[in-house]
């Protein structure tokens, strides 16, 4: 399929959607409308929400919140898990005793720690931006951490044949195959920093786009809480194009095949 | 540190390779052992081709893997140049049967990190890599990471990552198995070329008789395992240069062949029998 034919097919989607949701909220059937606005709202009343919220200019400080506290959530979660699950690989011991854990912690719903986070960071971004480490975290750590071990043992022999020093296998072979590894989670690990920013902000907060739905929904405003989730969307979508991007750039050794398995 | 790195310069008599009665034992998951090797000996003199042909499973690579030094023997001693082995083999380059580039490297990268994690300026090691990369043919290929070349084309990064850091010792482990017939004779002829060169001690695996006598100087076989041994030994007559097309049609080829092949078919019956027809 031709790349116009599919955005064509894609955009068809959204309208017929679309036009579904407004005959179903504003045109009556048999006397009653099938969607009650006050529970669906209509398209027309979030659109004109969302271009309020973009004219007023109130909206990008809410957006500016959420992509800060999810770019740092990924900046310091991705750090942790880097180190940690390098050492954790390179040190078997270490990676025994810990284990059961990082299970338990890994099996825990974060929802429940975001009021625990709130006490302690406050509600500010350092809240969020935790909850969102905690969920970053482990993704990048599981990949660094199967980067390491499944190494091509066949590749392993032949850098040390070639006389590469513990520190130069680090650098040559274990660093660029973990490495491959966390990036091919980028688009789970990047999604997942915005999903602890919001979350956390819908738990407790004064900004961000969590915080707008979270007050819509207080007051029953459903096209606001509506036209913060087409936002939300939108935003992730944008955030998704760069790490493809970003891992095109950066995996140009990779075969396209390996790409499929994210 | 590397055993053999303290070598005196090799003397005429002192082998480049040798092993003494080397047994090699594998412990297993549940307990018991499996001995792949019993009591193989074999020297390969400096600037000798041999080659070692058996049935599947016999532990031929093993042996290889000892030489090199990636694998200690349980019993018995392999030496190189004069000195016992303890660590790594650092006189030897390996050339592996599987694909051993590194696969986040260009070909180029690939065949310059040997010299620069010895120490080699970076621009001077690139430099270099380019002119082997040129002498196997795939001089244009350098920019190209491993999964955008032919298996042909891998096998020659791969010969030359080897080569450039000028190893004494070649150690193969069926290189050019995953190939197809043709470039199989035509990687055969490269090896040729470039070890007629300098004469490097090669030692070649591999389970095809034909290949064995075409390339070595030297073919021994090995007899089916577990507890292969060395069962073989026979000088190859054929003058060099050699071409592996043409000489495989010379007499003296068909002759050695024959004579070999009897030797060797009985092992390579037993050895389908114990891998199942493998």
């Amino acid at each position: 399929m031709s790349r116009t034919s599919l955005l064509a097919l894609q955009i068809l989607v959204a309208v017929v959607a679309i036009v579904l949701w407004h005959v179903l909220t504003t045109v009556p059937i048999g006397g009653v409308k099938l969607l009650p606005p006050f529970f669906f709202s209509t398209p027309l009343e979030v659109a004109s929400r969302i271009v309020r919220w973009f004219a007023e200019g109130t909206i990008w400080k809410h957006l500016w919140i959420t992509l800060v506290e999810a770019m740092l959530a990924f900046v310091v979660g991705s750090l942790a898990g880097v180190l940690i699950g390098f050492w954790f690989a390179r040190k078997p011991i270490i990676n025994a005793v810990f284990d059961p854990y990082v299970k338990m912690l890994n099996a825990l719903p974060r929802v429940v720690l975001a009021p625990i986070f709130a006490l302690w960071f406050g509600l500010g971004i350092a809240s969020k931006v935790a909850l969102g480490v905690t969920l970053v975290f482990f993704i990048v750590f599981f990949n660094v951490y199967q980067g390491v071990k499944e190494v091509s043992p066949t590749v392993l022999a032949n850098a040390r044949m070639l006389g590469m020093s513990e520190r130069q296998l680090m650098r040559h072979v274990y660093w660029p195959s973990a490495l491959s590894w966390m990036f091919s989670s980028l688009h789970t690990s990047v999604g997942f920093a915005v999903v602890g920013a919001v979350v956390g902000e819908y738990l407790g907060s004064a900004a961000g786009l969590g915080y707008i739905i979270q007050q819509a929904e207080g007051v029953f405003d459903v096209a606001g809480v509506f036209a913060g989730m087409f936002v939300l969307a939108v935003f992730v979508i944008i955030i998704d194009m760069i790490v493809t991007a970003i891992e095109n750039r950066l995996l140009v050794w990779r075969p396209v095949a390996a790409m499929d398995a994210r | 540190m590397a055993a053999g790195s303290s070598a005196p310069a090799a003397t005429v008599a002192t082998p480049a390779i040798s092993l003494k009665e080397v047994d090699v034992t594998f412990r297993l998951a549940d307990g018991g052992a499996y001995t792949a090797v019993q009591r193989a000996s074999l020297d390969v003199a400096d600037g000798e081709f041999v080659a070692i042909v058996g049935p599947t499973g016999c532990g031929k690579s093993t042996l290889l893997n000892v030489a090199a030094g990636l694998l200690a023997p349980s019993n018995g001693t392999a030496t190189i140049f004069g000195s016992a082995l303890t660590a790594l083999n650092r006189q030897a380059g390996y050339l592996f049967q599987a694909d051993a580039l590194f696969p986040w490297k260009t070909a180029a990268e690939n065949v310059a990190i040997g010299l620069e994690i010895a120490g080699t300026a970076k621009s001077e090691a690139r430099e270099r890599a380019q002119k082997w990369l040129a002498r196997v043919g795939i001089g244009g290929f350098g920019d190209r990471y491993p999964h955008m070349l032919s298996g042909g084309q891998r096998k020659r990064v791969g010969l030359v990552q080897v080569l450039i850091r000028d190893p004494k010792i070649l150690l193969m482990d069926e290189p050019f198995g995953p190939l197809d017939a043709q470039t199989r004779q035509i990687m055969g002829n490269l090896l040729l070329d470039l070890w007629s060169a300098d004469r490097k001690a090669v030692l070649f695996v591999t389970h095809d008789l034909e290949e064995a006598i075409a390339l070595s100087d030297r073919v021994v076989i090995m007899s089916a395992g577990p507890a292969a041994r060395i069962i073989g030994n026979w000088t190859v007559p054929l003058p060099r240069p050699r071409d592996i097309g043409e000489v495989k049609l010379e007499r003296a080829f068909h002759e050695l062949h024959r004579e070999i092949w009897e030797a060797l078919k009985d092992e390579v019956m037993k050895g389908y029998q114990q891998t199942g027809g493998g």
